[in-house]
C-alpha cells in the first residue's frame, strides 16, 4: 500500500509528526506532505522515521482547512496514496474529515493502533471518551486515519528522504487569522508524555508554583481540572476532561483533583496515574495506579525533591 | 439570519458502558439518552442567542429514527424554531454528513453549527465533512462566536492556545466549551415544543464507507498501590522500575 502522511511543522518536527510517519511506514511506502518554511534538512530527517519522500508546499504559510484539503488531496493523487495519515490535533480535526469527504474515503477518527489487515482493514479507536475501544472497518479503497498522539513511539530506521517542493493550485483561504493567543515555551499538553495536573485542592492560582516546579524537574506539561479553568486560575487550554482536551500521557500526576467521571474521561488513556489527595475516599483513587493520601502542599515539594535526586543520579 | 444546528443523541455522561451481541452492539439497557452536550449547550444555545438578538430562525437537523424524537423535542423546548429528522439509522459519519449537506444545500443557511464531537463516538467528523460537501470554510473548536452583517468573528482552540479568526457567511463551525451557557427549558418551552414542526424527510442514498465491527473494554485497572506521603523516594523508584514511565 502507498501512504501519505500530513504533518504540520510550525518550523520544527514534532514528536506527533514522527509518530505519524512511523505509523505510516509500517503500512507502506510513505510520502510526507507539509507546508510552510520548515528547514529542508529538518524535513529530510523524517527519512529516519521511515519516510521516502517529503513534499513541501512553500506557497502556503498559515494552515487553514480548505487550502490544506486541496494540498493533501493533490499530494495523495501525486503519490497514488491508498492511505492518508493525519495526527489528531486541533488542525487535524479540522482537516482530516474534509480530506476524507473530498476523496470519498472512509475516515477513522482517534486511531490508537496499526490497522489489522488480516480480514479487510480494521483500525482500533478510542470511543465513549476513552471508556471503550471500537474496531472500525474501512470499506472504501481510499482510507483516511486520524492518529491519536502517544499511540506508538517514533522509531528510527536510519533511512533518508528526498525533499521536493510541491505547490499545487490551492484556491483562496476562507478564514483569516486576526490574532494568536498562544502560550510561550514549554511542553505542549496534547503530545506530552508526562503531565502534572492540579485542581481546586490547591486553593488558589498563587500556589501553582509547586506544580510548575515539579513539571520543570520532570520536563512535563502542566494541566488542570475544569473548575480551576472555569474560575480562571489557569488558562482554558490546560483544562483536561470531557469538555476540555483528552490526553494519553505515559504519566499523569493529579494533585487536589477528586476525579469526577467527566475529568476521568479526559485522562483515562494515561498509562500510569498518580493521585495525591487529602480525602482517602476521593473517587480518583479507584482509577489510580499509585495513590498518596496527603496534603498536596506537603507532598508536591517532597516529590519534587525526590525527582531531583533521581534525575541527578541518572546523569 | 438562518441557522442550522446539527443535533445528535448521546448516552448520559454517567452511563455504564457495556456491549452485547458478541461485543458488536452498544448495550442500551438502562441507558438514558440526552442531547449531545456540545450540540445542546454550545451550538444550539449560541444559535438561539444570535437569532434572539438579530432576528432569524434556528432549524435543527438529526439523522436518526423515531427513537431520536424525544431528544429532538428537547432541542425544540430549549427554543429551536423547527426541526428536521432524516429518517435513517446514522450508519457512519460520511453517511450522516451527506444527509446534512444535502438538506443544507437545498435550503441555504448562513451558518451550520455542530458540537465539537459527540460524547459517545468522539469522532469530531461531521462539521468538517459537511463543510467540504458544501465547499464552505470550517471553523473547528470555536469557543466564541460574534456575527455582524455577513462577517463572523470566532475564537478557537489551537495547540497551546487560541486564535481569533474572521470568516464570511456561509460557513460551518464546531462548537466547544465557552461558546454559551447551558439553558434549562421552561414549562412554556416544553409545551410549545409539542406543536412545533418536526419534519421527517427521507435519506439520500449514500455508500457506507466505514462500519464498526466490534467493541472492546479496556483491561481492568489493577488496585491502586498506596504510598506513604513521607516516602516519595519510594514512589519515584516505582515509577522508574515498575511503571517504567520516568
Amino acid at each position: 500500500m502507498s501512504v501519505l502522511v500530513f504533518i504540520d511543522t510550525k518550523g520544527k518536527i514534532s514528536k506527533a509528526a514522527k509518530e505519524a510517519v512511523t505509523y505510516g511506514s509500517k503500512i507502506g511506502a510513505t510520502t510526507v506532505v507539509t507546508f510552510g518554511d520548515a528547514d529542508a534538512a529538518a524535513l529530510a530527517s523524517l527519512g529516519d522515521n521511515g519516510a521516502t519522500k517529503i513534499l513541501v508546499c512553500r506557497s502556503l504559510s498559515e494552515g487553514n482547512d480548505q487550502q490544506l484539503t486541496k494540498l493533501i488531496a493533490a499530494a495523495a493523487n501525486d503519490c497514488g496514496a491508498d492511505v492518508i495519515i493525519v495526527s489528531q490535533d486541533q488542525l487535524g480535526k479540522a482537516v482530516a474529515p474534509r480530506v476524507a469527504a473530498n476523496l470519498e474515503a472512509g475516515h477513522v477518527s482517534g486511531a490508537i493502533a496499526l490497522p489489522d489487515t488480516s480480514n479487510g482493514f480494521v483500525v482500533k479507536t478510542n470511543v465513549f471518551s476513552g471508556k471503550a475501544f471500537a474496531n472500525v472497518s474501512v470499506n472504501s479503497s481510499k482510507k483516511v486515519i486520524s492518529l491519536l498522539p502517544n499511540s506508538l513511539p517514533p522509531e528510527s530506521t536510519g533511512g533518508s528522504a528526498e525533499v521536493a517542493e510541491f505547490n499545487p493550485e490551492l484556491g483562496a483561504a476562507g478564514i483569516t487569522v486576526k490574532e494568536m493567543k498562544t502560550q510561550g515555551e514549554g511542553v505542549l499538553l496534547p503530545e506530552a508524555e508526562l503531565v502534572v495536573s492540579a485542581g481546586r485542592g490547591l486553593k488558589g492560582p498563587e500556589n501553582w508554583g509547586m506544580v510548575e516546579d515539579l513539571a520543570t524537574t520532570l520536563g512535563a506539561a502542566t494541566a488542570c481540572s475544569r473548575p480551576v479553568a472555569d474560575i480562571g486560575w489557569r488558562p482554558h487550554h490546560e483544562h483536561v476532561g470531557q469538555t476540555g482536551i483528552a490526553i494519553r500521557p505515559n504519566l499523569y500526576i493529579a494533585a487536589g483533583i477528586s476525579g469526577a467521571i467527566q475529568h476521568l474521561a479526559g485522562v483515562n488513556g494515561s498509562k500510569t496515574i498518580v493521585v495525591i489527595n487529602t480525602d482517602s475516599e476521593a473517587p480518583f483513587f479507584k482509577a489510580a495506579d499509585y495513590g498518596i493520601v496527603g496534603d498536596a502542599f506537603e507532598v508536591l515539594p517532597k516529590l519534587n525533591e525526590a525527582m531531583k535526586t533521581f534525575k541527578a543520579s541518572q546523569n | 439570519m438562518k441557522l442550522l444546528v446539527c443535533i445528535s443523541k448521546a448516552p448520559d455522561t454517567t452511563s455504564k458502558i457495556s456491549f452485547t451481541d458478541g461485543d458488536t452492539k452498544f448495550d442500551e439497557n438502562g441507558v438514558q439518552y440526552i442531547v449531545n452536550p456540545y450540540d445542546e449547550w454550545y451550538a444550539l444555545v449560541r444559535a438561539l442567542e444570535l437569532t434572539e438578538a438579530n432576528g432569524g430562525t434556528v432549524t435543527t437537523i438529526t439523522v436518526g429514527t423515531a427513537a431520536d424524537d424525544p431528544t429532538i423535542r428537547k432541542a425544540l423546548a430549549i427554543g429551536a424554531t423547527d426541526a428536521v429528522r432524516v429518517d435513517a439509522e446514522a450508519k457512519d459519519p460520511y453517511f450522516v454528513a451527506k444527509q446534512i449537506a444535502a438538506y443544507a444545500k437545498a435550503n441555504s443557511f448562513d451558518i451550520v453549527l455542530t458540537g465539537k464531537e459527540t460524547i459517545n463516538y468522539n469522532g469530531a467528523q461531521i462539521g468538517s465533512m459537511v463543510a467540504e460537501m458544501l465547499d464552505q470554510p470550517f471553523v473547528s473548536l470555536a469557543q466564541k462566536l460574534e456575527v455582524s452583517g455577513n462577517t463572523a468573528t470566532l475564537e478557537r482552540d489551537v495547540p497551546g492556545g487560541a486564535e481569533v479568526v474572521e470568516v464570511n457567511t456561509p460557513f460551518v463551525l464546531s462548537a466547544a466549551k465557552g461558546m454559551a451557557e447551558q439553558r434549562i427549558p421552561n414549562m412554556r418551552g416544553i409545551m410549545a415544543a409539542r406543536t412545533k414542526a418536526l419534519n421527517v424527510i427521507p435519506a439520500v442514498e449514500t455508500a457506507e464507507l466505514t462500519s464498526i465491527v466490534s467493541y472492546n473494554m479496556p483491561p481492568a485497572k489493577s488496585e491502586c498501590k498506596y504510598i506513604d506521603a513521607d516516602s516519595m523516594t519510594e514512589l519515584v523508584e516505582l515509577l522508574h522500575n515498575e511503571a517504567k514511565v520516568i
